[in-house]
């Protein structure tokens, strides 16, 4: 039986309802595990209660289970795209509202995006087929709007999400705390880029006041914080080093800024961009601060980034700096062609593993959940993605995917519309085609 | 400085004609490659052989005839890489408000300004894109206008200034844009148009002017009347109805193409190609009939309401149509990869059975390309006579691991991966990381 119509038969039995319980083993791919065992050839893996139970080379596969022959492919985990908008946006222009966007006076640090999540956004069919399967989805900051609400240099709380469409599928949140620095901070405080900071600073100050003081600011003897008691309250987890700062930055000397802020408050980071990272990689390195990063970028786009280069991703990888992809042109819609950026990373100097863990495992360890995802280990949630070669390779695109177990249909709403358009011959208007 | 050309426009008799002096260049063999010829055909362990400037001859164990030898095999060697759609130079790196040169937004009809005129030639993304062995490329106002102006076809050669980059003999583009940015710029100032409606008014307004001042011309010339005074918008419009100037319509949606297309037959014109075109598969039979391109994106949507159909095997459906599909970037960073591009789009077709042959497929960023911009005579193929823009890859074009290791234009090196000294850095760049690294 060739694997194809192999695999589409158990996705039909799992769309059933049939194999809720069910034991399902995937045997003889290559599987690059991005996590201690490396790759192993002709693998088994078995999957029951939509977690890897086993895993191992020649193994055989439990009498019962629902068996896959994925002999001559390649598995990978899931592939976790670091940030983006995915289930908070579906048209990105003068189409309705954008709920990443941060606005208004009322709030800055306690505005979470996981309550806005959409699990039924066309944007989770299009990326999961490709093999996306986890996301982290973060609040942005924007231009003012007509009615002059403006945004905050604190932009709010980021959520993990899956994308398996289902209604509860925030993983984690409060994973991240999303704050623009340099240029674009510079917009959201003053003219500087000393603006920023000092919120940043001053926000931090004053939700360290609030926690060395909240009966105080009970009794309403401390009132004269700027921020928001909600904005207070969601900076504590900043604090005690829970949420770490997802920091939109890309010049050397902002980043130095930043890693002194974090040595002296004690708070954890992530940079978010960083096209000058390589610049200060052992820096980053000593002080474990993760990078996301577009590894093409390598054109001075502002006076941020004057010195990029193809350079940068194999710099921090060299550094000891753990690094994530995201696509240079768009995190979100296309998510998808991560793999693409993995590509080109290993032409810019780095390993395959090194590249598919910035992809799998490395966003799924910044944002607290490799406990459940981000690797093919025992005990993980099934995220899986059957390959015909090189996950890398362009021309390859995902044959089967599962997320937390369960096989994705594999269709989305731009595969109906190829459907819908592929016979050129036919004489049946569009509307009445399948 | 300027050169004898073949072609009458660059004789020095008007102004801005180009002023392109091809680099110094050796006769070179590069020998034993897998060679894709951009005419469809592919040729395993071929020679292809450049000399003054031009393809000599492609095939087998050709005789070198006292050419330098590039061992070539296991290289791959196609025509340049041409990019149809570029903002390079006019919206150039650092993209700083002092550097936003793209789009005359005072009017919706501006058909008198020229791409060339903003373009600013140390833009580092020439280089970069070099790399990615794009050899021409047009470089197009903004979509914002209607009509947005002419666009100009480069030689991605270094220059002091845009006469030093023109391609030799190459018609102008005319940039016209339907849909929501003309709509949404002028609409939004509570100005006309403010509709799609608004739109196809202004269109067919501009030409009913254009056909009027044209035919005054005419009569001016048969000795009936006074000449008009001299109008650069109209005299663009002219060229488009003479056939001179090529429209180049930025249009995503189906059933808009559709309409452009009924405008173009109103007026006597055509659309040699709509960009973005995220729709074209819908009408892929129209665009054959039409002899009009398609210049797509491999993979964008969404981001706005137009895009919001596109699908990756775009340009694979308008190609098994029959009509001519393109791969462009109207990216800086797209334009370096326009291979890869081309890859995500032969991938997905394959899935649902459409077998796109990479010496098919390398069509959409050369041949194809250089049709729509008039100018597949001279180059966009290796064949005896064209221009020798050449690629020499590290390997098969449409893996994500391959590179550009030679980009010859006019014969001459322009570019070489693995010799610094044929790594052209900008002036902008100078001081900088990227100026340690090269182009890379």
């Amino acid at each position: 039986m060739n694997v194809v119509t192999r695999i589409s038969t158990l996705a039909a039995l799992l769309f059933a309802g049939i194999a809720a319980a069910q034991t399902t083993a995937i045997t003889g791919a290559t599987v690059h595990t991005a996590g201690p065992q490396g790759t192993i050839e002709n693998a088994t893996i078995v999957i029951r209660d939509g977690r890897i139970v086993a895993i191992g080379s020649n193994m055989r596969a439990p009498a019962a289970a629902d068996v896959i022959d994925a002999s001559g492919k390649v598995i990978t985990p899931g592939l976790f795209t670091p940030a983006g908008y995915i289930g908070l946006v579906e048209v990105g222009f003068s189409a309705g509202p954008l709920d990443q966007v941060q606005r208004g006076d009322r709030f800055a640090a306690s505005f979470d995006v996981a309550d806005a999540f959409n699990p039924r956004s066309t944007l989770i069919g299009v990326n999961r087929i490709e093999g996306v399967t986890r996301a982290l989805v973060i609040p942005t900051a924007s231009s003012p709007d007509e009615g002059g609400w403006t945004s905050h240099v604190i932009s709010g709380l980021g959520a993990v999400a899956n994308l398996s469409g289902d209604a509860d599928s925030i993983d984690r949140r409060a994973a991240v705390m999303v704050v623009s620095l340099g240029e674009n901070g510079v917009s959201l405080a003053g003219n500087s880029r000393v603006s920023p900071l000092l919120v940043l600073r001053g926000a931090l100050d004053e939700a360290r006041d609030y926690r060395d003081n909240a009966d105080d600011y009970e009794r309403s003897a401390a009132s004269d914080y700027h921020l928001s008691i909600d904005d207070l309250i969601a900076m504590q987890g900043v604090l005690s080093g829970d949420i770490p700062l997802f920091v939109h930055v890309d010049r050397a000397s902002d980043i130095d800024a930043l890693i002194d802020l974090t040595t002296e408050y004690g708070v954890r980071a992530i940079v978010n961009g960083g096209v000058e990272a390589w610049m200060v990689a052992d820096r980053l390195a000593a002080a474990d601060i993760p990078v996301v990063l577009a590894p093409e970028t390598n054109l001075p786009g502002n006076f941020d980034r004057i010195n990029a280069t193809n350079a940068n991703v194999a710099r921090l990888v060299a550094a000891g700096v753990r690094v994530a992809f995201a696509d240079s042109r768009d995190q979100t819609h296309n998510a998808r062609n991560i793999t693409q950026s993995a590509g080109n990373a290993i032409v810019a100097g780095i390993s395959f593993d090194d590249a598919l863990r910035a992809i799998t495992l490395t966003p799924a360890e910044m944002y607290g959940v490799a406990d459940r995802t981000g690797s093919i280990e025992l005990g993980k949630e099934a995220d899986i993605v059957i390959w015909p070669g090189d996950p890398f390779e362009l021309t390859n695109y995902p044959e089967q995917v599962f997320i937390k177990g369960k096989a994705v249909e594999m269709v989305s709403r731009q595969t109906l519309l190829r459907d819908r358009y592929l016979d050129t011959e036919t004489d049946t208007p569009p509307a009445y085609r399948d | 400085m300027l050169v004898a050309c073949e072609q009458a426009a660059d004789d020095g008799s008007q102004p801005f004609a180009s002023q392109y002096t091809p680099l110094p260049s050796d006769a070179v063999i590069l020998r034993g490659a897998t060679v894709l010829t951009g005419t469809g055909e592919r040729l395993d362990n071929a020679d292809v052989h450049m000399a003054d400037g031009k393809i000599v001859a492609v095939g087998e164990a050709l005789s070198a005839d006292g050419a330098t030898v590039v061992d070539a095999a296991g290289k791959w060697v196609t025509p340049g890489v041409i990019d149809v759609h570029s903002h390079l130079g006019v919206y150039a790196s650092p993209g700083t408000e002092s550097h936003s040169d793209g789009n005359e937004i005072t009017a919706p009809v501006t058909a008198q300004v020229w791409a060339e005129h903003s373009v600013w030639p140390h833009d580092p993304g020439f280089t970069t894109a070099l790399a990615g062995g794009v050899t021409a490329l047009q470089i197009l106002p903004g979509s914002a206008n209607l009509m947005g102006g002419r666009g100009v076809t480069l030689k991605n050669v270094p220059g002091r200034n845009v006469m030093e980059m023109k391609f030799p003999g190459a018609p102008h583009g005319f940039k016209m844009a339907c849909g929501e940015n003309p709509k949404r710029v002028y609409g939004g100032r509570g100005q006309a148009p403010g509709t799609r409606m608004g739109n196809v008014a202004g269109y067919r307004q501009a030409w009913i002017e254009a056909a009027a001042y044209r035919d005054k011309l005419d009569a001016a010339a048969a000795g009936k009347g006074e000449a008009p005074t001299r109008d650069l918008k109209l005299e663009t419009l002219v060229g488009v109805l003479n056939g001179e100037i090529l429209v180049h319509n930025h249009c995503y949606r189906g059933d808009e193409m559709s309409i452009m297309l009924e405008i173009a037959k109103e007026f006597g014109y055509t659309i040699a190609a709509f960009h973005h075109a995220v729709e074209a598969y819908k009408i892929g039979d129209l665009l054959a009939e039409n002899d009009t391109c398609a210049a797509m994106w491999a993979d964008w949507w969404g981001f706005k309401m137009e895009a919001y159909d596109g699908i990756r095997e775009n340009a694979a459906i308008v190609d098994k149509a029959g009509a001519c599909s393109i791969i462009h970037s109207d990216s800086s960073v797209g334009i370096q990869r326009l291979n890869q591009e081309t890859a995500k789009v032969m991938g997905a077709a394959a899935r649902v059975g459409i077998d796109i042959a990479p010496e098919h497929a390398i069509q959409w960023i050369t041949k194809n390309a250089a049709k729509s911009l008039g100018i597949d005579d001279v180059t966009g193929t290796l064949e005896a006579g064209k221009m020798a823009d050449v690629v020499m890859w590290n390997g098969n074009p449409f893996s994500v691991y391959t590179r550009a290791e030679h980009v010859y234009i006019d014969g001459a090196l322009a570019y070489d991966r693995n010799d610094p000294s044929v790594n052209p850095v900008t002036d902008f760049t100078l001081g900088t990381a990227a100026a340690a690294g090269g182009a890379q």
